[in-house]
């Protein structure tokens, strides 16, 4: 066992945790950030999107003595300081971009990933950035519609399929 | 997972010498040995993490060449060549997905030498030249088949010098599920002649397909190879492909990839 050290959301925590600890299960179990899902834990869904260092990573495949001494942010971080929903989550909820629930934290977390490489993203960019991350409700529509309204994009004409 | 040790190389010195100890494994991105640790198909029994050794990564471009540092992530091969060398460049942003990009890198797609990984098409389709902690390999000597390569035991990637072509493309039909190549095609033309790497097809993992190359060399058309078939000999067949589909892709990717190029 180590103490592993890290910053995560803009507080540092530390806890003890075994060579093979991954680090979704370093939040999830140490943490109790249970926020962030494991949907297949196989790295193809995307529900355990976190970012480390800015960028989004699968925590299911990342160890947590690789993020030891990082910046790691969570979708328990995407809130805003009032505790009301971050602007991606309500755009979401707007524009109803979930369903069961279970893949929204990774698509909030991919979603703000590329949103600050590419403030205005067109559909197409939205689809591909979101490859890998998988829902099994909503048939992608309403996520992606909510992604491009979370960037100020007007989507009213956007049918609701 | 079975247990072990996690070591956090801070130099590729620091690393040699801890995977000489026999048990050790190198880890870079993870992207694909995690998954098979996971399986329990692996057990080190100790990680040493390539991922804090700055010195494995950089993009420096020059005389022609673009040269890679092992420890690069796709994401940063994807944006940082996107000027000198496009083609990689494209290649290199549709690996898998935009998280698999972020963390896997160069030297761990050519060490493990997928039968249907992206980089190995580019690597044999460039005649580049794979930089370890104690040598340089040949592009065409480095892949030995299915997961296999000339590295020895403990040798770590530590970079890869692409010469840059006057064009290239890659051609990539995605298995739609896993992102990974059904077949896809590297096609670069060079002054001196064309070169073609097909991935995802062979039981022997990347290889050329000489009679494109040839054909292509002497001229640079679609017509070229409108009438050229791969046989289906020792071609990859499983759940998403025959032999005979795979060898036909083999054709009509390489068309493809030359169409986007004249
Ligand atoms: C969902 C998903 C989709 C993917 N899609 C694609 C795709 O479309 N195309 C594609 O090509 N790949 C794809 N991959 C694989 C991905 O590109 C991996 O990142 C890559 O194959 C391995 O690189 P890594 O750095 O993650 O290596 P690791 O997983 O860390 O290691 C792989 C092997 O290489 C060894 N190794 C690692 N680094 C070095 C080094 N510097 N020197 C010597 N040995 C080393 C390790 O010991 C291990 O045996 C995908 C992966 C996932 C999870
Ligand atoms: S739980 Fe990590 S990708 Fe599915
Ligand atoms: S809302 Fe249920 S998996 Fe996406």
């Amino acid at each position: 066992m180590t103490t592993i050290t890290m910053r995560v959301n803009g507080k540092d925590v530390s806890a003890p945790a075994e060579g093979n600890t991954l680090l979704v299960n370093f939040l999830r179990e140490d943490l109790k950030l249970t926020g962030t899902h494991v949907g297949c834990d196989t790295s193809q869904c995307g529900a355990c999107v976190v970012h480390v260092n800015g960028v989004a990573v699968k925590s299911c495949t990342m160890f947590a003595e690789d993020a030891a001494g990082a910046e790691v942010s969570t979708i328990e971080g995407m809130a805003n300081a009032d505790g009301s929903l971050g602007t991606i989550q309500q755009a979401f909820q707007d524009y109803h971009g979930l369903q069961c629930g279970f893949c929204t934290p990774g698509m909030v977390m991919i979603a703000a990933d590329l949103l600050r490489s590419n403030p205005t993203p067109s559909e197409q960019e939205i689809r591909d950035h979101l490859e890998g991350n998988i829902c099994r409700c909503t048939g992608y529509h309403n996520i992606v519609k909510a992604i491009q309204a979370a960037s100020g994009q007007d989507v009213s004409a956007v049918a609701a399929e | 997972m079975y247990a072990f040790d996690f070591v956090k190389a801070a130099s590729v010195e620091e690393a040699v010498s801890a995977l000489a100890s026999g048990e050790a494994q190198a880890l870079g991105g993870g992207q694909t040995l995690i998954p098979t640790l996971k399986a329990r198909l692996a057990d080190p029994g100790t990680l040493i993490s390539l991922a804090h050794i700055d010195s494995l990564k950089f993009v420096r471009a020059g005389d022609g060449m673009v040269e890679i540092g092992g420890g690069t992530t796709h994401a940063t091969v994807a944006a940082e060549t996107a000027q000198t060398y496009p083609g990689l460049a494209d290649l290199a942003g549709r690996i898998g997905d935009p998280s698999v990009r972020n963390r896997g890198t160069i030297g761990g797609s050519l060490a493990n030498n997928d039968p249907s990984a992206c980089y190995p098409a580019a690597a044999l389709g460039s005649g580049a030249t794979i930089v370890t902690n104690s040598r340089e390999i040949a592009a065409d000597d480095f892949f030995e088949g299915m997961f296999a390569t000339s590295l020895e035991e403990g040798e770590i990637v530590t970079a890869v010098k692409f010469p840059i072509p006057e064009k290239s493309h890659y051609e990539k039909m995605a298995q739609p599920a896993s992102r990974f190549p059904l077949v896809a095609v590297f096609v670069a033309k060079f002054a001196d002649g064309v070169r073609v790497a097909v991935t995802g097809a062979s039981n022997d993992g990347v290889f050329r397909w000489a009679e494109a190359e040839k054909a292509l060399s002497a001229d640079f058309s679609v017509a070229a190879v409108q009438e050229l078939k791969h046989s289906d000999d020792d071609m990859i067949a499983d759940l998403h492909g025959t032999a005979a589909y795979r060898a036909h892709l083999i054709g009509v990717m390489t068309r493809r990839a030359v169409a986007q190029m004249v």
